[in-house]
């Protein structure tokens, strides 16, 4: 009987069972209402639209556990591809331009840590500020028409989202780089001093760890990874469009807290998040397969973010009174 | 040389702006010995401590520890030397498991070529031995911090400091906000790194919880030494009554 509570117990306190038990209800819900949903064809189109979303998430969630947020990575999703498009149509090569524009999107992230940092202002501010200021220049940049995608770029498509039989090689980039994040938090120093960072900022100094420096890095890899998302994008549609991302920057962060993470710090996981952008990008392609008009998405996603929220708190009481 | 003290800071001075936080401090901890460091609010017990700890740079004066002259410019610089601190507010992270808490900064590793991760086991197996040393019988390190009492907490932060061979341990104010039993049981743990070669520091403005653990007690009061009293201390009373007619 004990083994049976302590084992409950301890599924129910892993941090990601609330959003693996809400994607097979949904999952079931839009089974129910549509067959289809589950045929080879829709599944393929899910997982083509899910890791451009979940790469980006992936930073996102890292730099919420050490306790900051990133409003900026919609704005820089949509800047890192005009940057690569532009360099490449004013003569560079398609490796130079995919760099550097990489490495621009590492700068922004940078910027958003010491200004954040430095100057000691919320990251909700200075990363609000920024997106403003990108999606700016992206617009500035474009006209607010979109470029022309060169066929020089068709090799950087192939590597990032090429077919491989029945799936195309975003969804394995995907699943690298939450493999990388999961060993990078569970299982690396690295990660636990992230935790501690946003867990608490004073007992991390204490214990000589460099709060300031992990949240840089944690801001550059969030940038990183919202340009990388952009880049996936881009070649998968083969356009550069300049209001691409917009408004995805808070279904990142709604996808990291119905995956368990805290708006505190301290607390999340990248496996959860994933789960929560499948959510949401389920609950989209869901109600087009239900035939539902798409207005209600956003009302879903709304609800499923404070169910998934109250639910964790549910779970996480539950889990301590069978103590 | 046994009989030399572990810690001596002579004629430290520190400002603040124009706010002068202590002047003229001489501050003394032997071997084996819990000090106790009273003083009121804003007396300049903290400020002394963080000097000591390496979180700020005295304005003038001298450290010495094992009879050598230091110069610690960081927590990591002293915590090296062996001296630890533990925060009232900021000894454990909540949300962090047990084993996660005790490494925090110092966690093992296992390498393969230029890879290294997290050894996991060590650090459960390490922990739950490192709370038994101060008598906490827990029996998973993986569940968070902020599920064990306040005295629990406290006991994590010095096993913690046990376990990486601490040979001073500042405790600020590691009695507040606990419950009559738990500050008993801190005061255990206090009476227990005695007989483990431990010196400590017990900063707190409550008389009565260090009197009766104190080797000796020094007094600051508005940033100046009032008073040290060893073995022959005065009665309870007459500290008191030192400390409000400063």
């Amino acid at each position: 009987m004990e083994t049976l509570l302590s084992k409950s117990k301890r599924i129910l306190t892993v941090k990601e069972v609330s959003s693996l038990i809400m994607l097979l209800a949904v999952m079931l819900i839009f089974y129910l209402l549509s067959p289809l949903f589950l045929s080879l064809d829709n599944i393929q189109t899910i997982l083509v639209i899910v890791p451009e979303l979940g790469i980006m998430v992936a930073g996102v969630t890292v730099l919420m556990i050490s306790g900051e947020f990133d409003l900026s990575v919609g704005s820089i999703f949509a800047l890192s591809p005009i940057v690569m498009v532009e360099l490449i149509n004013s003569g560079w090569n398609l490796w130079s331009a995919t760099i550097l524009a990489l490495a621009l999107c590492c700068g922004a992230g940078l910027l958003n840590g010491v200004v954040t940092i430095e100057l000691g202002i919320p990251s909700f501010i200075t990363t609000l500020g920024t997106m403003m200021i990108w999606r700016g220049v992206v617009l500035l940049i474009t006209r607010g028409w979109p470029p022309f995608f060169p066929e020089e770029a068709i090799p950087l498509a192939q590597i990032i989202v090429g077919e491989v039989g029945f799936v195309r090689l975003s969804v394995i980039w995907f699943g690298v780089i939450i493999l990388f994040f999961w060993i990078l938090l569970e299982r690396s120093r690295f990660g636990n001093w992230i935790f501690a960072t946003g867990g608490n900022p004073g007992t991390a100094r204490a214990l000589g760890i460099n709060t300031k420096g992990v949240k840089c890095a944690n801001f550059m890899m969030s940038s990183f990874l919202a340009g990388f998302s952009g880049l996936i994008q881009a070649c998968r549609l083969q356009a550069v469009i300049p209001s691409a991302g917009s408004g995805v920057e808070l279904q990142a962060i709604a996808a990291s807290v119905i995956g368990g993470t805290f708006l505190t710090g301290g607390i999340g996981s990248v496996v959860g998040s994933s789960i929560g952008c499948f959510l949401i990008r389920i609950i989209d392609n869901g109600l087009v397969m239900a035939r539902a008009p798409g207005y209600w998405f956003r009302v879903f996603i709304g609800m499923i973010l404070i169910i998934a929220v109250v639910l964790n708190i549910f779970i996480v009481k539950k889990a301590r009174k069978m103590r | 040389m046994k009989n030399s003290a572990l810690v001596e800071m002579r004629n430290i001075d520190k400002w603040f702006g124009r706010v002068c936080a202590l002047q003229g401090v001489d501050f003394t901890i032997g071997r084996n010995e819990v000090v106790g460091l009273v003083g009121d609010n804003g007396a300049g017990k903290s400020t002394l401590i963080k000097i000591l700890a390496g979180v700020y740079p005295a304005d003038k004066g001298e450290i010495y520890f094992e009879d050598r002259k230091v110069h610690f410019s960081s927590p990591k610089d002293a915590m090296q030397a062996g001296i630890e601190t533990i925060y009232q507010q900021t000894a454990v992270v909540d949300v962090m498991s047990i084993m996660r808490n005790v490494f925090m900064g110092r966690e093992p590793v296992r390498r393969f070529g230029p890879v290294e991760w997290l050894d996991v086991e060590k650090m459960a197996q390490e922990s739950i031995k490192a709370l038994k040393k101060v008598d906490l019988h827990l029996r998973s390190a993986a569940i968070p911090v902020g599920e064990l009492s306040g005295g629990q907490r406290q006991g994590v932060a010095i096993a913690r400091a046990m376990y990486f061979k601490t040979k001073l341990l500042i405790l600020d104010e590691p009695t507040s906000n606990l419950s009559v039993k738990e500050s008993r049981k801190v005061l255990q743990f206090i009476e227990d790194l005695k007989n483990q070669n431990v010196s400590s520091v017990f900063i707190t403005h409550n008389l009565y919880h260090v009197y009766p653990v104190a080797d000796r007690i020094t007094l600051l009061s508005h940033g100046k030494k009032i008073g040290e009293f060893g073995e022959d201390k005065p009665s309870m009373e007459e500290l008191i009554k030192i400390m409000i007619s400063s």
